[in-house]
């Protein structure tokens, strides 16, 4: 193989550290691996929550609404990142707001998120700038990433997790007895508004790696995945914080070097994570319920 | 805090009375519940058993009349009190241990994560498991126990927290015969242990019967207190409840109530 091939295109070898070099070569490279780590943190960290409060689909019809927010911005000669925080805000504290009835309203919440998607396009349209920006938005662009958006990235990301960490205690206590958390004095009201807004900073930080549509596999699979090897709430927020930077990690190494989006591979090892997961706890539920059998016989 | 001596009044209602916005539950009723004492809350469901409790633990403000807990209005939030509200079982799929269920009912309303200390309330958490006899399941995910052994863990929630008083909302429903006859004489005699205050929901006063104290009742917009053998008779209990209810007494002096649990039923229905 000619050396001229190798300079022109990246490839993988067994030299971690030159492989290393290669990969953090470009500052796009360098922006994408801050962003998506401190992105990744936030997601995991707040979506244990999200999974233990059944508001999986809530997460994800919040980053639907953060759709119009961004597209709509950008009509108006704004950031996307402006409207997609305007509107993830607000729709979360009116979640937070409707607490606990919030459950099983699929109906409504899908109709909100399909409007908004609606909504979304209307601006596509109307700013007549090119499909481009609707793709970036609905899928990321963590490589067009400024060390601007970094800085940005890393304050709000970083205000997310010590946000959580502030209300950790209390927040587990309303999410699993709420009752009981309210009679000990526990704002439950508050607490939910809270988190929903927390929860509205993260997806709009998650947007710009995974974007609106793959919101799931930052925020949720993480979370799902961690559930299942922990009933310990301490480790289950730990665990869903290393895969999603995982995650994020394998996904951008990967599209460096096989041109294809970064979006899908992440998703790739999410949805393959959670399967192996799956099949995993599966196999050691089964093992440990034959012990527990053996042992009461 | 010293507990109260023996016989001192830990709850005093005078001419208290409860109501939702304009709906008036009850009205007029003044009792008092002395320290250590067990009673048993009975009558009729939607008769405003629960919205008693919401008082104590000042959730809900009374419509008129004062109440006093433990010497003071109540106030969420009290360290005091131990409250296992009325539910159905926990979801199968939270993943969470039994333990830190446990665990917050020492720490779960302070804000931040748990720094120092840890070690102590582990013990703590370690003792209230041992006390309700729920060490052997205490590990595994809450979601995934039977009714008796969540309410086990439960009620030593409520326990870890080192209350003087327990509320206890309706923690036989949903039990076999059997496990309702072992957790209330498991509360009985933690309560006698630790000398506590407890009031207890229930439908069925049979398990109770050999444990309470005294019987309070709500009913028909009113409450009512009185030893066992005043209020549990077939007279009381019909007009209590509008229902054919026969109190019978077998030859050992026990008491059997005969009617309720149809009455229960057909109001879970």
């Amino acid at each position: 193989m000619p050396d001229l091939s190798l300079t022109a295109a990246p490839y993988f070898g067994w030299d971690v550290v030159r492989d290393l070099q290669e990969l953090f070569r470009y500052p796009f490279m360098q922006h994408a691996f801050e962003a998506g780590t401190i992105v990744a943190l936030s997601a995991g960290v707040i979506g244990y929550f999200v999974v233990l409060r059944g508001l999986s689909f809530a997460a994800h019809a919040l980053s639907h609404i953060g759709f119009a927010g961004a597209t709509g911005a950008v009509v108006l000669g704004a950031t996307p990142i402006v409207g997609l925080l305007v509107f993830t805000m607000s729709a979360g504290a009116v979640m937070g707001a409707l607490g606990q009835r919030l459950r099983g309203r699929d109906v409504t919440i899908g109709l909100v998120m399909a409007w908004s998607l609606g909504l979304g396009l209307l601006f596509t349209y109307l700013y007549q700038g090119s499909a481009q920006l609707a793709i970036g938005i609905l899928f990321g662009q963590i490589f067009g990433i400024t060390s601007q958006d970094v800085a940005v990235t890393f304050v709000a990301g970083s205000v997310t997790v010590l946000l959580v960490v502030a209300v950790y205690r209390p927040l587990l206590f309303a999410t699993l007895d709420e009752e009981v958390a309210e009679a000990k004095g526990v704002p439950v009201r508050s607490l939910s508004i809270a988190f929903m807004v927390i929860l509205a900073v993260a997806v709009s930080e998650a947007v710009q790696v995974v974007g609106v549509l793959l919101i799931f596999a930052l925020i949720v699979a993480p979370a799902a995945i961690a559930e299942r090897f922990t009933t310990r709430p301490s480790r289950g927020v730990v665990l869903a914080a290393i895969l999603a930077v995982l995650f994020t990690w394998a996904g951008l190494t990967v599209a460096y070097y096989i041109p294809y989006p970064v979006g899908f591979f992440i998703t790739s090892f999410a949805f393959g994570a959670y399967l192996l997961a799956r099949l995993l706890s599966h196999g050691l539920g089964r093992r440990t319920g034959q012990t527990a059998a053996a042992n009461a016989a | 805090m010293p507990p109260p001596p023996a016989g001192s009044p830990v709850i005093v209602a005078d001419r208290l009375a409860a109501a939702y916005g304009n709906r008036l539950i009850w009205q007029d009723a003044s009792f008092t519940v002395a320290a250590g004492e067990f009673v048993a809350v009975l009558g009729p469901n939607g008769s405003g058993k629960s919205t008693l409790l919401r008082l104590l633990l000042g959730l809900l403000v009374p419509a008129a009349g004062s109440l006093q807990v433990l010497g003071k209005r109540p106030h969420a939030g009290n360290a005091d009190i131990g409250y296992v509200p009325q539910r159905r079982n926990i979801d199968r799929d939270v993943p969470v241990r039994g333990r830190d269920f446990v665990h917050l009912g020492i720490d779960g309303s302070r804000w931040g994560v748990a720094v120092g200390n840890t070690a102590s309330n582990n013990q703590r958490v370690d003792e209230a498991i041992t006390t309700v006899e729920a060490l052997a399941y205490a590990d595994r995910p809450i979601g995934r126990l039977s009714g008796g052994e969540q309410q086990r863990l439960l009620l030593a929630q409520a326990l870890a927290g080192r209350p003087r008083m327990l509320l206890l909302d309706e923690p036989l429903a949903s039990l076999d015969l059997r496990n309702q006859v072992v957790i209330a004489e498991l509360v009985a005699e933690l309560a006698r242990a630790s000398h506590l205050t407890v009031l207890l929901i229930a439908h069925d006063i049979n398990p109770l019967l050999p444990i309470v104290d005294r019987v309070l009742y709500v009913a028909h917009g009113g409450v009512a207190i009185g030893k066992p053998a005043e209020v549990i008779t077939t007279e009381q209990l019909s007009r209590l409840y509008s229902a054919p209810i026969e109190v019978l007494h077998d030859s050992h002096g026990h008491m059997f109530v005969v009617g309720l649990e149809a009455e229960s039923a057909h109001h879970d229905a």
